[in-house]
C-alpha cells in the first residue's frame, strides 16, 4: 500500500435529486426543516429559517427548490441568469450561497447564514426531513460511497463566526467574545 | 409563552388611520379555538345588529386558524368574516393558499378592520412595520395583477397578497377576496372590502411560530402524511371518482365529469341533461384540459395538489381551483370547457364568486328570454350564450346598466327588476345563490343541512358520508375500517350504512329515523366548524369521505400544538359553542324559521309535514326553540350567558 491511497478515505456521498417538474410549491419542506432544526427539536416552524427555499412564480410556472449550499462573504462579480425552454428565471436562482447580495437563507433576526446540514441527528435519519415530507417526489434521495480525500469541514459555529468576522472585523468580534466571557 | 398562536391581533381603523396591534384574551382561545369561532365572538361583541353591513362600523376580520403557520398538514386557511351585503346575516368564507401562515409568521392571528379609507389603499404587514399605503394606481386593477404589482412595488417575490378586482371595488354583492389559485367568494366579502376602500393586504413575515409539545406534536403531523399517501392508494370503493379521495374536489386531475355534468343542473339550475356524458364529449374534454393545465398545485404545507396552473392562448396565465371550470359552462349551457377555463381566468381578475355568479348570468338570460328584460335594458346584447356571459360579467363588475342590478344577486335584482321576475328566484336560500342541484326524492339528511346551514353553503357544512347508499358487496369493508365516528355514534352510523337502500324499506327520506338524521347533521356539521377554527383545510378534514383528520385525532394534534388538554367530549363542545355563536349573531339579525328553507324545487318530492317534524326535531335536539333560537339553557351550558341575556334583553327570548 503506498502513502496517497492511505489518504483517501471511503465517503458517503449523500445526493438529494430534485425534479422540479413535480414540485407543487407547497412548501412543506420549508416547513419541516424549519421545524427540525428548531431548538428543541420541533419546537417552532418558520418558514424563514428553512434552510431549503422554493422559488415559485405560478404565474410564469416556475417552481424551484434550492437548498442552502455555503456562506459567501462577497457576492460573485457578476449575476447569472438562465434561459430554459423559452422561460427566464430570475437571477441567482439556481444559486445556494448565503450571499450579501440578498436575504436569502440567513436567519431572520441575526443574519447568521444558514446550511443545509442533511438534517445530521443522532441516531441519523433515514432521510433528510425535507424529502421525508415532500409526498410529490419532487424531493428523493440515495446515497452513494465515493473515494474521496478527508477535507475539513466548518461545522455551523465556525460558519457563522466566519460570517461574523467578515460583517464586523476581526478586532469587534474578539473584543466582544472577551466581553462576554467576563460578564459570566 | 402563547403556542400555536401568536396572541395578538392586528386592529386597523381606516376612517382614523390608526393601527394597533393587541394582546388577545387566551381564554378565547380556550373557548373558542381560533379563527371562525374566536372571529364570530369579536363579531357579537363589537357589531351590533343596527350596524349596516355598508356601515363603517361594520368589521372585515381575516383570521388565520389556530393550527394555521403550524407543520399541520394543511393548516392554511384564511377565514374572512363581516356582514353580509346579500343576506344580511353573518358572512363567512374560507380560502387556501399562503396568506394565513405568512400573517402568523409576521406574529399577528388576525387583522380586525373597521372603518373606512376615504381613498383606495392597501395593508402592507412587514412583521412589526404595518402601513397603509396608497393604492390609487391599483385602482381597476385585476385581483391577481395587484398582486403581482405589489410584490415588484414592495420588491420581494415571498410576499403574500389577497386581494379584490373591479367586482370587490364596485360593491357587487358576490364579489371575492383573491389569493393565488384560492379565494373567499361566498356571501360579498370582497364587496366589503372595497366598502372600506382595502384594495389588497400584503403580508411578510420571519418570526417563530411555537409548539407546546413539540415530539408529540410532529410524531401526530406524520402519522397524517402517513394516512394521505395510504389514502391515495386506497380510493372509496363504490362511489364516483370525485368522491373517492381525499382532497378538494380534484377537477385539475380529473377528466371524467360525468357525476357534474349528468348530475348537477345546467343553465340557471333548471336542466339535467342526463346524456351529456358521451364518449365523445369525455375525448375533447380531456384534450381541453389535458392543454389548459400546465401544472398541479397545493397550498401551504399540503401534499393534496387540488389546484392548477392554467395556460390559454388568449389569457395570462392563472390558477384556478376546484369546481370553477364547470360551472360557468353548465350555466351558459356552453358544451365547450374551453369556455370555462376562458371566462374563469376572467372571473377571477374581477374578483367574483365562481358559484354566484354564473347563476346571476344564467337568470338575466332566462328573464330576457322571457320578455321581462328586453333589448332596451340590454343593448347590444349578444346572440350567443358564450358571448351574453362575457357581456354581462362585463357589466355587473362595472355595475353598468342593468349590471347595476344584477351585481345585487338574483334575489334582489327579480325584486328591483319586477314584472314577474321573482317566480325567476328559485334557486336561493337566505337570499344567496345555492348549489346547481335539483333532484327527485327529498333527502332528509340534506334537507336539515341545506334550510338550517349558517352559511348558506351545502358544501361547507356537507361530508364524510357517502351520497348514496353503498353497493352492498362494498359495505361490510367500508365499516370495518372506519375510525372516523365519534364515538358516541359509532355504532348507529354503522348500522345506517349498511342497511341503507335506494329503494324500499331502508330507503329516504323515511330512512334513517328523525334522531339519526339529526345526528348525522351534527356530525357533519360539527366537522367543518372546527375545521373552520383551527384553519385546517376541509379537503383533508370534514369535507371528503374518510378524512385524514377526524374527531379521534384532532383533540390530540390540537391539544399538542397549543398546550390545551383537549379529549373528544371537550372538542365536540367547543365546535358546538362555535356554531351557536354564529347562529346568535344571525338570530340577532332576525334570522327565524321561516328563513330555514331550501329551495323550493330542490327536490321533486316533497313532505311539508315531515320536512316540519325534522326541522322540529333538529331544533330540539340542537338546544334550539320552534323558531330556531337557542335556548337559555343551552346557551348557558355552553358558557354564552350573556347571548341569552343579551336576546331577553331584547325581546328575542
Ligand atoms: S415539499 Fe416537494 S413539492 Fe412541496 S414545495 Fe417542497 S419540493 Fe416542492
Ligand atoms: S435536508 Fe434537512 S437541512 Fe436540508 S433542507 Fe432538508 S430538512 Fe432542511
Amino acid at each position: 500500500m503506498n502513502e496517497g491511497e492511505f489518504c483517501k478515505m471511503k465517503k458517503k456521498i449523500k445526493v438529494i435529486k430534485i425534479d422540479a417538474e413535480k414540485c407543487n410549491g407547497c412548501r412543506a419542506c420549508e416547513v419541516i426543516c424549519s421545524a427540525f432544526h428548531a431548538k428543541p427539536k420541533y419546537s417552532s416552524s418558520n418558514t424563514a429559517r428553512s434552510r431549503i427555499r422554493i422559488h415559485f412564480d405560478p404565474l410564469r410556472n416556475v417552481y424551484i427548490p434550492v437548498f442552502s449550499s455555503f456562506y459567501t462573504p462577497a457576492e460573485c462579480a457578476s449575476r447569472n441568469k438562465y434561459i430554459i425552454n423559452g422561460t427566464e428565471y430570475d437571477e441567482c436562482v439556481f444559486c445556494g450561497a448565503s450571499c450579501p447580495s440578498r436575504d436569502l437563507f440567513k436567519e431572520p433576526d441575526s443574519g447568521l447564514p444558514l446550511k443545509c446540514d442533511s438534517c445530521e441527528d443522532d441516531p441519523p435519519l433515514e432521510k433528510p426531513m425535507c424529502v421525508q415530507w415532500c409526498l410529490a417526489d419532487a424531493l428523493t434521495y440515495e446515497e452513494r460511497e465515493e473515494e474521496a480525500e478527508e477535507e475539513v469541514k466548518l461545522d455551523e459555529l465556525e460558519t457563522g463566526l466566519e460570517s461574523l468576522i467578515d460583517q464586523f472585523g476581526w478586532q469587534k468580534v474578539i473584543d466582544t467574545v472577551a466581553r462576554l466571557t467576563q460578564k459570566d | 409563552m402563547r403556542y400555536a398562536e401568536t396572541g395578538y391581533n392586528l386592529e386597523i381603523d381606516l376612517s382614523r388611520g390608526s393601527i394597533e396591534r393587541v394582546e388577545t384574551d387566551p381564554r378565547l382561545t380556550e373557548l373558542h379555538l381560533g379563527g371562525l369561532g374566536t372571529s364570530a365572538r369579536i363579531l357579537w361583541d363589537r357589531v351590533p345588529p343596527e350596524v349596516e353591513p355598508f356601515s363603517p362600523d361594520n368589521l372585515l376580520i381575516f383570521s388565520t386558524g389556530l393550527l394555521c403557520g403550524t407543520p399541520a398538514p394543511g393548516a392554511n386557511r384564511t377565514i374572512v368574516s363581516s356582514f353580509s351585503p346579500q343576506t344580511l346575516f353573518m358572512a363567512y368564507s374560507m380560502m387556501g393558499g399562503f396568506w394565513a401562515p405568512e400573517l402568523k409568521q409576521a406574529g399577528y392571528d388576525k387583522v380586525i378592520i373597521r372603518g373606512k379609507s376615504p381613498r383606495l389603499v392597501y395593508l402592507w404587514i412587514n412583521n412589526d412595520k404595518v402601513e397603509i399605503r396608497d393604492a390609487s394606481h391599483l385602482k381597476g386593477k385585476g385581483a391577481i395583477e395587484t398582486a403581482r404589482l405589489i410584490r415588484e412595488e414592495l420588491k420581494d417575490p415571498k410576499i403574500q397578497v389577497l386581494a379584490i378586482g373591479l367586482a370587490g371595488e364596485n360593491r357587487v354583492h358576490f364579489a371575492s377576496i383573491e389569493h393565488m389559485r384560492s379565494s373567499a367568494s361566498r356571501l360579498g366579502l370582497g364587496a366589503i372590502m372595497g366598502d372600506k376602500g382595502v384594495k389588497a393586504i400584503a403580508v411578510r413575515g420571519t418570526k417563530d411560530l411555537n409548539i407546546a409539545r413539540p415530539a408529540g406534536f410532529i410524531e401526530l403531523c406524520n402519522g397524517i402524511l402517513k394516512y394521505i399517501e395510504w389514502r391515495r392508494e386506497h380510493p372509496i370503493k363504490g362511489v364516483p371518482p370525485i368522491l373517492a379521495y381525499i382532497g378538494s374536489p380534484q377537477e385539475m386531475a380529473i377528466h371524467d365529469e360525468e357525476w357534474h355534468t349528468t348530475g348537477f343542473s345546467w343553465g340557471h339550475a333548471r336542466h339535467r341533461r342526463k346524456d351529456f356524458w358521451t364518449e365523445e364529449i369525455a375525448k375533447r374534454w380531456k384534450e381541453i384540459q389535458d392543454s389548459a393545465v400546465e401544472r398541479l398545485i397545493s397550498c401551504y404545507n399540503c401534499p393534496m395538489k387540488c389546484g392548477g396552473i392554467i395556460r390559454h392562448p388568449e389569457l395570462e396565465r392563472y390558477m384556478m381551483k376546484c369546481y370553477s371550470k364547470l360551472t360557468y359552462v353548465m350555466a351558459a349551457m356552453a358544451d365547450d370547457l374551453a369556455f370555462g377555463f376562458r371566462i374563469a381566468g376572467l372571473a377571477q381578475e374581477y374578483g367574483v364568486d365562481g358559484f354566484t355568479t354564473p347563476q346571476v348570468m344564467a337568470f338575466a338570460i332566462e328573464l330576457y328570454e322571457a320578455g321581462i328584460l328586453t333589448d332596451r335594458d340590454m343593448p347590444g346584447f349578444p346572440s350567443s350564450n358564450e358571448e351574453r356571459f362575457f357581456w354581462l360579467l362585463d357589466k355587473i363588475v362595472r355595475r353598468e346598466g342593468i349590471g347595476d342590478i344584477l351585481a345585487d344577486g338574483v334575489y334582489w335584482a327579480a325584486r328591483k327588476i319586477g314584472k314577474g321576475a321573482e317566480a325567476f328566484d328559485h334557486n336561493t336560500t337566505r337570499k344567496h345563490e345555492q348549489m346547481v342541484i335539483k333532484l327527485g326524492m327529498l333527502n332528509p339528511i340534506y334537507y336539515l343541512m341545506y334550510a338550517t346551514g349558517e352559511k348558506s353553503n351545502i358544501t361547507q357544512i356537507e361530508g364524510q358520508i357517502p351520497q348514496a347508499p353503498l353497493p352492498k358487496e362494498v359495505r361490510e369493508e367500508f365499516v370495518a375500517d372506519w375510525p372516523h365516528l365519534p364515538r358516541w355514534y359509532e355504532k348507529e352510523f354503522k348500522e345506517f350504512i349498511l342497511k341503507w337502500e335506494p329503494r324500499g324499506e331502508y330507503a329516504l327520506p323515511f330512512y334513517p329515523p328523525p334522531d339519526l338524521i339529526c345526528k348525522l347533521v351534527e356530525w357533519q356539521e360539527t366537522m367543518h366548524y372546527i375545521d373552520d377554527s383551527t384553519g385546517i383545510c376541509a379537503g383533508l378534514s370534514s369535507f371528503p369521505i374518510k378524512p385524514p383528520y377526524h374527531i379521534n385525532n384532532l383533540p390530540q394534534i390540537i391539544s399538542a400544538a397549543a398546550g390545551l388538554d383537549l379529549d373528544d367530549a371537550e372538542l365536540w363542545k367547543i365546535a358546538r359553542r362555535n356554531r351557536n355563536m354564529v347562529r346568535a349573531n344571525n338570530i340577532i339579525r332576525g334570522l327565524r324559521r321561516k328563513d330555514e328553507r331550501p329551495p323550493d324545487d330542490h327536490w321533486k318530492k316533497r313532505f311539508p309535514d315531515y320536512e316540519s317534524k325534522l326541522q322540529d326535531e333538529y331544533y330540539q335536539f340542537r338546544g334550539w326553540n320552534k323558531e330556531g333560537i337557542p335556548t337559555k339553557e343551552t346557551l348557558n351550558e355552553l358558557g354564552l350567558d350573556f347571548v341569552g341575556e343579551e336576546f331577553e334583553r331584547r325581546g328575542i327570548l
